[in-house]
């Protein structure tokens, strides 16, 4: 089965580098947001297509390698493969929302508010890049250890959101730009989940146990 | 691939075709000088006399090979009762059970006997049951024919038997089939031709044996009643009359050398006729 | 040793099975001469649902199925140890005939094997009246009940008489089939039994075995994963004689508990 383990790789490749270009999507959309840079932004937009460019060409490797009907882990492989491309993709997409946001913040005068946003990205993009290592090494333990930090990000988006409520009450010429941070914040929120996402379909590749929907203690005991 | 060399290439090849085609040729030859010359001399003997009357007494002209013919039929019939079972009946043995080590001795004495010349087996059977029956006989004769046929079937069955593909014996099996059943009514049934086949085979070359019956059937002049009686049988006729000094016994030995033949060739286009394959598929 | 441990457990009825206990081997070893060519086998076989044996070639699949109707024994110098039970019946009890247990549990091969000198209605009826059984009516309704079971009937129905062999590869095997059903059966063995046929007649015979689950226990042999994992409903691998992993078909293609049957499975040999 060496040809078959050689298109494996292939695919698992694919799908490391989709997860790269999304990684670097998520840190220039920050870095565009936080220094103000208009052009990194558009970068950013443009550059989001290679992402979705990879997704469809993973879902089409996926389709040629379950014609050769692939069993066990190989199976699961494959079937993981397309789900994380899928989360991948969405990343990518709330990426591109963060730049959006960057830019018409960009256009107007910044802020005076402080608001924990460099932590909450610092919290996605680490799950984030836990969830992809764990896929790399396979490891179970790992992967089930990145779910519960989804809470945590979730906690720190309702802080930053309340934060940001009140400020409005209290300058509604900031409204505007309260919105545009509110949205960003919401953004990386979702690029937690997919983190917690890709982290939940590592789990069922290596111990063929689907943990999806389950509540986040019954993942947290078996872990 | 120089012109010489290819030139004689092709001269080595015509050779060797030409010289197989004459060796084929007189391969053909002798059956064909056979043919001819028992047309030539027995045809014009052979009448309605040849087939129904009696040899007449010497010195006369005419009569016929009646009783020879007769004769003939019944010894084939009497070696046919005894060799067709027991040959078939041991070849199943020799198939179907049976270890390995006594099939080995029994196919070595089989082959063995096939090839003690007939007139050996004449002299066995001289001793064996013409001497205690103080006098040549019909079963004298259709036993040593017979007994001649037994290691000559044995082994055309066997070999037929061993080609029905395991295949069918096991689907028999495994249908709850007893053994002998399956033996019987599926494996020989298969093989049915080839076993027929065998036998008139065997027939065939046993109706033309001479020497043995020399001393078994020893020949008659009239018609045989009893089985224990001397019997007229064609080989052994032709043989008498062929060294005979009559001209008229010469021409009938001739006759009868022709229908001896034509009997023998009548077997084997049947055997022909019944093995062709019909529709054949393989399994 | 250790090994032998784990492999001769008696596998558990898996929760998802619907059917009583057809088949129960236990500690089943086969020898040939000296050679031990199967190590101590346990497993159940549920009644009405597909069983199939998967394992590489020699590993004793193929023994193992015959050990289930006793065809193991036309192999001289065969012995077994251990014990099948057949709805309960000690199949290799002193005094019970292997004619008996085969006409309970019946078998189908890899080459299909019509009898070429009788016609197709002959050919299933022959396990009947080689049993003694004369009845001109039950064999005709034997008969038709067989072939519709082998969904061959539509096809020969106007040529019963015909000479089995011919019919196509195909044909022939579901008429093998038929064969084997005429004698009702209480299991039904098959030894890869489409192995030898182009794919649209394989599928064919892969359906007909999805029907026939439904009245019949079937255990199959097959080298073809993706065909077990198809039709069967219980999965047994074998290697080199041993038992080395029996469960849901499911589990055994999507998650296997032994390293050696995620090998397998997963082609890395065999």
């Amino acid at each position: 089965m060496e040809h078959f383990d050689i298109e494996l790789d292939v695919l698992k490749q694919k799908l490391l580098t989709m997860a790269s270009h999304a990684e670097t999507a998520v840190n220039d959309a920050l870095r565009a947001l936080t220094q103000r840079d208009t052009d990194l932004a558009l970068r950013v937009k443009e550059d989001d297509r290679i992402i979705d460019q990879f997704e469809v060409e993973i879902d089409d490797l996926v389709i040629q390698l379950l014609t050769k009907a692939p069993l066990a882990a190989n199976l699961r492989l494959v079937t993981v493969a397309m789900k994380i491309s899928q989360n991948l993709e969405r990343v990518g997409d709330e990426a591109t929302k963060i730049a959006k946001r960057a830019r018409d913040l960009s256009q107007e005068p910044p802020v005076k508010i402080a608001i924990d946003l460099p932590r909450m990205a610092r919290m996605a993009l680490d799950m984030l890049k836990a969830a992809l290592d764990a896929f790399v090494n396979r490891d179970s333990a790992a992967a089930r250890a990145i779910i519960p930090r989804d809470k945590e990000v979730d906690a720190l988006n309702k802080q930053i959101h309340e934060v940001l409520a009140q400020h409005m009450v209290a300058n509604p010429d900031a409204i505007g730009r309260c919105l545009n941070w509110m949205v960003a914040c919401k953004s990386l929120e979702r690029i937690a989940d997919h983190a917690k996402n890709v982290a939940e379909e590592v789990v069922y590749l290596c111990e063929a146990q689907d943990i999806r929907h389950t509540a986040g203690k019954a993942a947290e005991k078996a872990a | 691939m120089t012109a010489p060399n290819h030139r004689w290439r092709q001269f080595k090849n015509g050779l060797m075709q030409a010289a197989t085609f004459v060796c084929a040729i007189l391969v053909v030859t002798p059956l064909v000088l056979v043919f001819y010359h028992l047309l030539k001399e027995g045809f014009s003997s052979i009448n309605f006399a040849f087939f129904t009357q009696l040899p007449k007494p010497v010195g006369e002209t005419g009569g016929g090979m009646a009783n020879a013919i007769v004769g003939t039929f019944v010894l084939l019939g009497q070696a046919a009762a005894l060799g067709v079972p027991v040959g078939v009946l041991g070849g199943v043995y020799l198939s179907e059970y049976g270890s390995t080590r006594l099939n080995w001795w029994i196919r070595f004495a089989a082959d063995i006997l096939n090839g003690v010349p007939s007139i050996t087996w004449g002299i066995v059977v001289y001793a064996l049951l013409v001497v205690p029956m103080r006098g040549f006989s019909a079963l004298a004769g259709g036993v040593v024919l017979g007994m001649m046929m037994i290691p000559l079937v044995m082994r055309t069955t066997e070999e037929v038997l061993a080609l029905v593909p395991n295949g069918y014996r096991e689907a028999a099996f495994a249908l709850g089939v007893a053994k002998w059943r399956t033996i019987v009514q599926i494996v020989m049934r298969t093989a049915l031709k080839g076993i027929v086949t065998g036998v008139l085979l065997a027939l065939a070359r046993v109706a033309g044996e001479t020497a043995p019956l020399l001393f078994t059937a020893f020949g008659n002049r009239f018609w045989t009643h009893r089985l224990n009686e001397p019997i007229a049988a064609m080989p052994l006729q032709i043989f008498n009359y062929a060294i005979s000094p009559y001209d008229d016994w010469h021409r009938q030995a001739w006759a009868g050398a022709l229908v001896l033949l034509l009997l023998v060739l009548l077997v084997n286009i049947s055997v022909r006729v019944l093995t062709r394959d019909r529709f054949q598929r393989n399994t | 040793m250790a090994e032998n441990a784990t492999t001769s457990r008696i596998a558990p009825a898996p929760p998802a099975a619907a059917g009583s206990l057809a088949l129960a081997v236990q500690n089943l070893s086969v020898y040939f001469g000296n050679n031990h060519v199967l190590k101590e086998v346990s497993l159940n076989v549920t009644a009405r649902a597909v069983t199939a044996i998967i394992g590489p070639s020699g590993c004793g699949k193929s023994t193992f199925l015959r050990a289930l109707n006793r065809m193991h024994e036309l192999v001289p110098e065969a012995r077994m140890t251990g014990q099948i039970r057949l709805f309960g019946d000690d199949i290799y009890a002193s005094g019970v005939e292997p004619v008996v247990v085969r006409r309970r549990v019946g078998m189908v091969f890899q080459k299909s094997n019509p009898f070429p000198t009788m016609s197709i209605a002959d050919n299933v009826t022959v396990g009947l009246r080689l049993n003694g059984i004369r009845d001109r009516k039950l064999l005709a309704r034997r008969t038709e009940e067989s072939l519709r079971m082998a969904a061959l009937w539509d096809e020969v129905k106007d040529r019963l008489a015909a000479p089995a062999i011919s019919l196509s590869g195909g044909q022939q095997q579901r008429l093998c089939i038929a064969r084997a059903l005429a004698v009702q059966p209480e299991v039904l063995l098959m030894d890869e039994p489409a192995s030898a046929l182009d794919p649209l007649a394989t599928s064919k015979i892969e359906d007909l075995i999805l029907e026939l689950k439904k009245d019949y226990t079937i255990v199959i042999v097959t080298h073809n994963m993706q065909q077990a994992a198809r039709i069967s409903d219980f999965t047994a691998f074998f290697y080199m004689g041993e038992l080395v992993e029996f469960d849901v078909t499911r589990k055994i293609f999507t998650s296997p508990d032994r390293k050696q049957t995620e090998d397998y499975v997963t082609g890395r040999f065999g």
